[in-house]
């Protein structure tokens, strides 16, 4: 297991719930571009949520058996890398409060341990990997939404966007008010439907003026939101994940 | 004092919704029809634009602002661990200093001192410094119910009484108003309590300033009692620090000859030193200015020199029920700076009145459920009127975790509730497919048959919360293969190519 036996970084994939079940091409694309920059990619099975969506909703004490699921899958490894800010931010944020909410001291110690191992693909990409050019290609005007718990919980700061300028080919457009929040939250979605689509509305429409292609984000729930409102109107935009990008190639174009 | 061992406070008395919000509706619905008002929302979306683009310009400025920060949250920190010690350290100090100190429970017990004490004067009108704790308790409104007029004197508090409106916002009270509303508001109420305005009032800031100044100069050249709230009350000194813009405040704090303040009980700084850091938040997260125009300082009575009665009304009203949570007292930092209202998405959009409180915004939602209790409509729904974007935090100069807070207390909110509604038992049904991976992986197998099946097409229309969301947008289509599915496949064919 300890990177010292193999000079090929052993990385246990989080797919995410919610990418496994609804959008297995970014999970997908996650192995890829790892395999492509010299990863062993493995994938634990027993693996299912993070338990953010509980949590969020006011559910914390059904999150605590997914925190204890989560280290017991991912207990044993050096690098553990999901395609989303969102769960990342939510592992490293949620998961050492609601272990001590269980009051189980030794479930603390555990997650303190393994939070730190967990990253999202942006972050283990550059800061582990040291790799900004992951030799992408993709000939299409891009614009990039930074969800904020990419930002402002996980905190990956511009590393996907750099990672995005140096795909070949790619021209890249800022987004205007880019750090303005899509609206989804979540259950906020479904609970403040009427706020949630003003904000989404307003998403979709500076990601028009931008004349972008393609859209795109860390993580796919931000994603659905703003995406159904363009597909909705028939916007003639795509949604991708950085992932999908980055495994992008000539000869296995995205 | 920092020795003093920390105490885990017992929890005080809520705090009881006052009369003007009692039946809020909750916040979604009250949501829906600010969203509808596309006067306020253009002018919201200008000011806090406006606001939030000065603030940013200001903050860059500092190079050490996350330790000014971390100072600010620190202080106030030491505060709520020593609480009853620094407010006898105040009251010790502002009694030697010849005020005199008064404490209130509850918003009639503040009430009830401050109309006495206006009363024992014999005075029938007062002028106001612009002040959320008089908010907070509809002191106003007490007042007159006594037969005291109670001016406002900060221009928007005015624009907000003449309008017989509320505030919307912490700092800018009449946010949702524009200068065109403005100038409606005056030509038809001044003229009903003092000097009219102008005929010829045009819309300019400069004329509605002067129109205002000018009404406003007769009230306080006649007023014998002023009453103004604190933003900061110097333990160490026996303090207390007004800070505004307009110079209002310091016509109240010194041309009156009796000052009634009412402040409440976590607006404490243990030392005089800590006012440095807070000089340097304050300004810069509120206004976006380096440095507010006024600043007054007064430290009980000096013969001769302005105010020779002078008070102060402490107030707990549902504090030391906040106090008592120690996840959820990290609250009690607030020092009313707004940036949080500033750049909320949601408050932009509905603005302050959706949230059924003088406290409205991030700070409200995590405020007025923890002040008031989660037992009304609208203070149940508050913890959830948030997308939990972080934003809040970030701009928030005294570190408060706005997002964790709210996620506490939805938990709060849910285990009140208790797990047996609709939502509970999906939530239930959720955690259960999660909580084993092969379960899951049986399930899928059904979300997989669904997307074969539909393909591209989209569910027909739903009723409820469901059927709201995907009236807007459309879903994503559901892959045929999960990943785990691929994942197994490829495992089969002998794994990575």
């Amino acid at each position: 297991m300890s990177p010292a036996t193999s000079t090929r970084p052993k990385v246990a994939l989080f797919a995410t719930c919610y990418n496994d079940t609804v959008w297995p091409g970014t999970p997908i694309a996650t192995v890829k571009v790892l395999e492509r920059l010299g990863c062993e990619v493995v994938f634990p099975e027993a693996q299912t949520c993070c338990g953010q969506i509980f949590t969020n909703t006011g559910y914390a004490d059904e999150a605590i058996p997914l925190v204890r699921g989560f280290v017991d899958t991912f207990g044993g490894y050096d690098y553990v890398v999901a395609p989303s800010g969102s769960c990342v931010g939510a592992i490293r944020e949620q998961h050492h409060d609601l272990a001590e909410r269980a009051g189980d001291a030794a479930l603390v110690r555990r997650v303190d341990t393994v939070v730190p191992k967990v990253y999202d693909i942006s972050e283990f990409i550059i800061d582990v990997l040291g790799v900004t050019d992951v030799g992408a290609y993709f000939p299409h005007r891009v614009t990039f939404h930074p969800t904020c718990h990419s930002i402002r919980v996980a905190h990956v700061g511009d590393r996907p966007q750099r990672l995005l300028q140096s795909v070949r080919g790619l021209t890249f457009v800022e987004l205007p008010q880019a750090t303005e929040c899509c609206g989804f939250g979540g259950t906020f979605s479904v609970k403040n439907p009427d706020v949630s689509i003003s904000m989404a509305s307003d998403k979709a429409r500076h990601v028009r003026e931008t004349g972008a292609e393609v859209l795109v984000a860390g993580d796919n729930m931000c994603l659905m939101n703003i995406g159904g409102v363009l597909r909705r109107q028939r916007a003639g935009v795509r949604i991708m994940h950085l992932a999908e990008i980055l495994a992008s190639t000539e000869e296995d174009p995205a | 004092m920092t020795a003093e061992p920390l105490t885990e406070p017992t929890a005080g008395p809520l705090q009881a919704t006052s009369p003007t919000f009692v039946g809020m509706p909750k916040f979604p619905y009250a949501a829906r029809t600010a969203l509808g008002n596309t006067q306020q929302r253009r002018n919201l979306a200008h000011a806090t634009g406006v606001i939030r683009a000065k603030r940013a310009k200001v903050v860059a400025e500092i190079d050490r602002w996350e330790e000014l920060r971390q100072a600010g949250a620190d202080a106030k920190d030491e505060l709520l661990g020593h609480m009853a010690a620094y407010l006898e350290q105040l009251e010790t100090n502002l009694t030697k200093g010849g005020a005199t100190v008064h404490w209130a429970r509850d918003a009639a017990e503040a009430n009830r001192i401050v109309v006495d004490l206006v009363k024992g004067t014999g005075a029938t009108e007062v002028v106001k410094v612009k002040s959320m704790a008089t908010q907070e308790i509809e002191l106003n409104e007490a007042l007159e119910a006594e037969g005291i007029n109670a001016w406002e004197t900060d221009l928007a508090e005015l624009i907000v009484q003449f309008g017989h409106d509320r505030p919307s916002h912490i700092l800018v009270p009449a946010i949702h108003r524009n200068r065109s509303e403005i100038r409606e508001i005056f030509r038809k109420e001044m003229g009903l309590v003092g000097r009219p305005a102008p005929d010829d009032l045009t819309d300019e800031p400069k004329r509605l300033a002067e129109a205002a100044r000018l009404h406003l100069r007769e009230k306080f050249m006649r007023a014998t009692v002023a009453i103004s709230g604190a933003n900061f009350a110097v333990a160490e000194t026996g303090s207390l620090v007004v800070v505004e813009s307009e110079g209002n405040g310091r016509m109240c704090l010194t041309l009156p000859d009796t000052l009634i303040s009412v402040v409440g009980i976590e607006k404490v700084l243990p030392t005089w030193q800590d006012l440095g850091t807070f000089m340097q938040l304050l300004p810069r997260s509120s206004t976006g200015e380096r440095m507010n125009p006024y600043t007054s300082i007064w430290s009980g009575v000096h013969e001769g020199d302005g105010p020779q009665n002078v008070h102060v009304v402490l107030i707990d009203n549902g504090r030391t029920h906040v106090l008592a949570d120690p996840v959820g007292r990290e609250a009690l930092r607030c020092i009313r700076c707004s940036a949080c209202l500033n750049t909320c998405p949601v408050y932009e959009r509905t603005g302050g009145h959706a949230y059924g409180s003088v406290y409205p915004g991030p700070i409200g939602a995590i405020l007025n459920p923890q002040l008031r209790g989660t037992a009304s409509d609208v203070d149940k729904s508050l913890p959830f009127a948030s997308t939990l974007c972080g934003a809040c935090f970030e701009a928030c100069p005294m570190r408060i975790d706005i997002p964790k807070l709210l996620v506490h207390l939805r938990a709060k909110v849910v285990d009140a509730k208790g797990r047996n509604t609709v939502e509970g038992r999906a939530m239930a049904a959720g955690a259960w497919a999660f909580g084993d991976a092969k379960r899951l992986a049986r399930l899928q197998k059904a979300s997989t048959l669904g997307g074969k099946i539909l393909g591209n097409r989209q569910l027909p229309a739903l009723p409820g919360a469901i059927g709201q969301w995907l009236s807007i947008r459309d879903i994503p289509e559901l892959p045929a293969q999960t990943f785990r599915q691929w994942w197994a496949d490829r495992e089969r064919k002998g794994g990575a190519s």
